[in-house]
């Protein structure tokens, strides 16, 4: 791990990953979305709504998936000093609300076609809607310092403590018995889907993944460009008799 | 212990000696609760019906205005770095701190609630149950608006920033705060959301003790 700390080691790692990963989003997607927008059957009861769950499933597991990246790098970040986690945690701060939000507004046009409203107060649409929450505060707090380090160290806390989230998302339709589904695809026993909706919902899921890991790549890349650039003007600023610019 | 007596001791004597910060948030508390009426309409039904709720919201929003003292007078006149270079550890100064404030801020919102209750035509029934739940809820707003306060010290608009950051970590205090009273209205036992709130307290203690500490001491580096 201490490894990737070089930014230019990690660039190199990061070049020879982005073409396959971003190839793949791209195939990814246009397996997935063929398969479930034309080629998987409507469901018995739902109709052609249920076409929505192929992008609010995925985006509810990144969701999740991306807090977990974040408090793993937040965590990583603050016991090691690692420098590349702290610029991937705030590189991931923003995929991560996107892929919340998403999940959030498809679970909502899809609950008022069938549950008959847009929201509502059930415990596993609130949890998730305290992980938006969650995300949006980390994001603030992260920007809210003069000096940038400062900002992500408080930042990473927040978003450590954030983390009991977690399992009540995971959980609350097994603890709460209200409105929204319980699991059905992670499940001990086989999984209570049929494999003609399970394969494209799989599939866009791993489209989804791909996704996360080029856009973080990217962000990761630009924040590392971003930083040079700032060093540089700094250097140049400081007139060209600075040693640091001898050097 | 010397130590968590000596800062609890000094931050009451603190609040003592100014209590217009006390009284303040106490004003807040039952004149914004006040303001439901005017807001939805006076009929008692519906009143009682909000009334916890109204309560427990309006307690918690108090709270939140009395969390930028907690620490940031304290690393203004830099009493903050000589805690931090004190021998006793951090985590439990800063459990000591949590205390003072809410002895100084939740223990009052807990006397003035019954007023509160009262105007909003609570029945009178669910009254103990309401402290019962304030009592064992405010603590853990306290905590993690303890750790909100050691984060945002030193932010740009913090006062601003610190309820974004706690109130979604307050949510699940205010849903069994609410629970307890509505289930002994409804005839039910309160007793297990009294159960689960003194669970939530239970756990905050740690993690705002750590958390808390952790953000004090990156805030000095």
């Amino acid at each position: 791990m201490q490894r990737f700390a070089n930014p230019l080691r990690f660039k190199r790692l990061s070049g020879a990953l982005l073409p396959w990963t971003s190839t793949a989003t791209l195939a990814l997607f246009a397996a997935g979305l063929w398969l479930a927008l034309a080629a998987s059957p409507r469901d018995y009861q739902q109709g052609e709504t249920v076409r929505i769950m192929y992008v609010h499933v995925p985006a509810a597991w990144m969701a999740m998936f991306v807090y977990a990246n974040l408090a793993i790098a937040s965590a990583v970040a603050l016991v090691w000093r690692h420098p590349l986690a702290e610029i991937a945690a705030r590189a991931m701060a923003p995929v991560g609300a996107c892929f919340t939000a998403l999940c959030l507004v498809t679970g909502s046009l899809w609950g008022k076609p069938m549950w008959g409203t847009w929201w509502v107060w059930d415990a596993r649409l609130t949890s998730v809607l305290l992980l938006f929450f969650l995300y949006l505060g980390y994001m603030a707090l992260a920007n809210a310092f003069e000096d940038e380090a400062r900002g992500t160290r408080a930042a990473s806390i927040l978003a450590l403590v954030g983390a009991v989230n977690l399992p009540v998302i995971k959980f609350s339709v097994d603890w709460w018995n209200t409105l929204h589904q319980p699991a059905s695809v992670s499940r001990l026993d086989a999984p209570a889907i049929h494999p003609a909706m399970l394969t494209p919902l799989l599939v866009m899921a791993l489209a989804f993944m791909a996704y996360f890991a080029t856009v973080l790549l990217w962000r990761i890349e630009a924040a590392l460009a971003e930083r040079r650039v700032a060093a540089r003007r700094m250097l140049t600023e400081a007139g060209p008799s600075s040693p640091a610019l001898r050097r | 212990m010397t130590a968590i007596r000596a800062v609890l001791m000094r931050d009451l004597r603190l609040a003592w000696r100014s209590p217009q910060e006390s009284l303040t948030v106490i004003g807040f508390f039952v004149l914004a609760a006040l303001l439901f009426p005017f807001g939805v309409g006076p009929e008692p039904q519906l009143l009682a019906r909000i009334a916890s709720g109204v309560i427990w919201t309006m307690a918690l929003l108090a709270a939140l205005l009395s969390f930028e003292r907690l620490f940031q007078f304290d690393h203004e006149d830099g009493t903050l770095d000589l805690i931090l270079l004190a021998p006793a550890p951090l985590e439990t100064t800063v459990l000591a701190k949590c205390l003072a404030h809410w002895l100084t801020t939740g223990v009052p919102l807990i006397a003035a609630s019954p007023v509160a209750a009262i105007m909003l035509n609570l029945p009178t029934d669910g009254i103990p149950v309401l402290l019962a739940a304030l009592l064992l809820g405010t603590p853990s707003l306290s905590l993690i608006g303890g750790i909100g306060a050691a984060l945002t010290l030193g932010a740009r608009r913090g006062g601003v920033l610190l309820p974004i950051l706690v109130m979604p970590l307050y949510v699940p205090v205010i849903v069994f705060g609410v629970a307890a009273v509505e289930a002994s209205l409804a005839g039910l036992t309160a007793r297990p959301h009294l159960l689960l709130l003194a669970a939530i307290l239970a756990g905050t203690i740690p993690v705002a003790a750590i958390a808390g500490a952790a953000a004090l001491r990156q805030s000095a580096e």
